[in-house]
């Protein structure tokens, strides 16, 4: 009995094991063949970093012509913006297979996925993951490091603990909104740009304090889905703003938890969509 | 000129098709132009000084934008781009009809379509629907066809862009590269990501004298009156100019271009 049971741990084990050297397989080979064309890829990259850089150039501009942000001052404004552009590209990069899941579905090849003795979340996952995403990455690291020197406040390590753990759970919150997308997939292979609006639009909006946003707009990203809590509502345990008084410690060191969450519920709907899938049949 | 015009309505009943999309579209539009709003509102908070453009100014600005953002050259003509890139633009040279013309006409079906899709529902939600705070209003009569005739020069110039981008992959090939980079140096220079007028004064000359400003800025402005109506024939003869110096460069850069195109038989 006791054997019996320690042998089925060890295969678990295994399991368990191979599968985190399978996906670091495919990991592998993705950026083998990414990095076989280097100048295209270091070009893809600048290209990246350029582009996503101007959303910071659009807050600087407006920066120095007003002088703040309603009562934001500028690097305060930085600290939102780095935060969620590393976590968005962290998301971009590793979930990008259930960004591209649609060709699959449309041309039926996901039963291919479907074929192979191993979970779906892992073998979407290891479809690729894209490098290039490293730009936004960098600026939004450049702009998060900026604002931190210069916000006047020494940091504690445990808060700037804080500032990482938020910046996973706003990448595990990406990912499922890139899961959810892939699931529509599934019923749907048209006007999957809706996603966009909370993807594209959730970066977009949570790049700066969300606390100058209408009423229903703040209820939209806090409750439907959970920006304000890996960004707003840690940084009031850092950030000095009246806006962010009221907040109870404790919500503040949990709130990105809701990140991980988030992303545990889009991948039931997930296991969900793949029962209901209907390959093209050719 | 008629083949033109059939080329024209041709490629405008193909591109009206897609009505789903469009929808999509138009959901995505209106949630980037509440988000600009708010921000900007939010920035106009922090000051009581006069601002070169007023907050009802700058909010109209931001939904004309949305309004007319598929008039914009983001991209060059793909199908274009692809006949260059498998030399398929053999066939385009048999053809008795000149081929700037043609692909310029092509350019202006591919601009228009899609903007009136967008614009119209666009125009109408921000016309009437919106909350006061939210709005864009309705500019006095001499606004209005200012607005009109900058948005035709805006349409011309634009596709003068379309061609030079679609005439550059005869030497790029791939077309990756300005496919991707057009779309930042037009959404700063345009005044698509903060309206022109707002970025620092020392930024102005500049801005003025780049081609972007009239693809979206200029027409805007007439819009929300921060331009009067009277000062319409500077800013047209501003985009004429760039259109003609684009055009003959885009003649000349296809003259070269198609000079060094080899043919394969098959």
């Amino acid at each position: 009995m006791q054997g019996q049971r320690a042998w089925a741990r060890l295969k678990y084990q295994r399991a368990a094991m191979g599968s985190i050297r399978l996906y670091l397989r495919f990991i592998g080979m993705s950026f083998r063949s990414q990095l076989q064309y280097p100048a295209s890829f270091l070009m893809m990259t600048m290209g990246n970093l350029t582009v996503t850089s101007i959303e910071f150039l659009a807050i600087w501009a407006l920066f120095t012509r007003f002088g703040s942000l309603q009562d934001w001052t500028l690097p305060q404004v930085a600290v939102f913006y780095g935060m969620v552009h590393t976590a968005f590209a962290m998301a971009e990069a590793g979930a990008r297979g259930f960004d591209i899941l649609h060709r699959w579905v449309r041309a039926g090849d996901f039963d291919r996925i479907l074929l192979r003795p191993r979970s779906t979340v892992l073998q979407v996952l290891g479809l690729e993951f894209q490098l290039m995403r490293v730009g936004r990455f960098a600026q939004g690291l450049v702009v998060l490091g900026w604002g931190i020197r210069n916000l006047g406040i020494a940091l504690t390590p445990m808060q700037l603990l804080l500032i990482i753990g938020s910046i996973c759970g706003g990448s595990l919150l990406f990912s499922g909104l890139f899961i959810l997308q892939a699931t529509l997939s599934f019923w749907s292979v048209e006007s999957l740009e809706v996603v966009n609006v909370a993807t594209y639009g959730g970066v977009e909006a949570a790049q700066v304090p969300m606390s100058i946003y209408n009423e229903w707009f703040r209820r939209f990203f806090t409750v439907v889905i959970p920006l304000a809590a890996i960004n707003l509502v840690p940084l009031s345990a850092i950030l000095e703003h009246p806006s962010l008084q009221g907040v109870p410690g404790w919500l503040a060191w949990l709130s990105p938890l809701a990140g991980l969450a988030f992303c545990l519920v889009c991948l039931k709907i997930w296991h969900f969509g793949v029962r209901h899938y209907r390959s093209t049949g050719s | 000129m008629k083949a033109y015009r059939s080329m024209v309505k041709m490629r405008l009943l193909l591109l009206l098709q897609y009505r789903a999309a469009a929808l999509a579209g138009i959901a995505t539009q209106l949630m980037w132009g509440f988000l600009k709003v708010m921000v900007l509102q939010a920035f106009y908070l922090a000051t009581n000084e006069p601002q070169p453009l007023a907050l009802e100014q700058a909010v109209g600005y931001v939904w004309l934008g949305q309004a007319m953002l598929r008039m914009l050259p983001w991209d060059g003509d793909l199908e274009v781009q692809e006949l260059i890139r498998n030399g398929n633009v053999a066939y385009e040279l048999c053809r008795p009809v000149d081929l700037y013309g043609l692909w310029y006409a092509r350019a202006l079906a591919l601009r228009a379509a899609p903007t009136i899709l967008r614009a119209v529902p666009v125009f109408a939600l921000a016309l009437y629907v919106l909350p006061e705070s939210y709005a864009l209003r309705m500019p006095s009569a001499g606004g209005l066809l200012a607005w009109l005739l900058a948005t035709v020069g805006a349409l011309l110039l634009g596709c003068a862009m379309t061609n030079l981008m679609n005439i550059s992959m005869f030497w790029t090939i791939s077309g990756e590269g300005i496919n991707r980079l057009m779309p930042a140096v037009i959404v700063v220079f345009s005044g698509m990501l903060v309206p022109l007028p707002l970025f620092p004064d020392w930024a102005q000359r500049v801005l003025e004298i780049l081609p972007f400003a009239g693809l979206m800025d200029t027409p805007a402005r007439f819009f929300v009156g921060q331009l009067a109506p009277s000062e319409v024939w500077v800013f047209l003869t501003r985009q004429f100019v760039w259109t003609v110096v684009l055009v003959v460069g885009g003649r000349w850069l296809l003259r070269r271009g198609l000079r060094r195109v080899v043919v394969q038989g098959g």
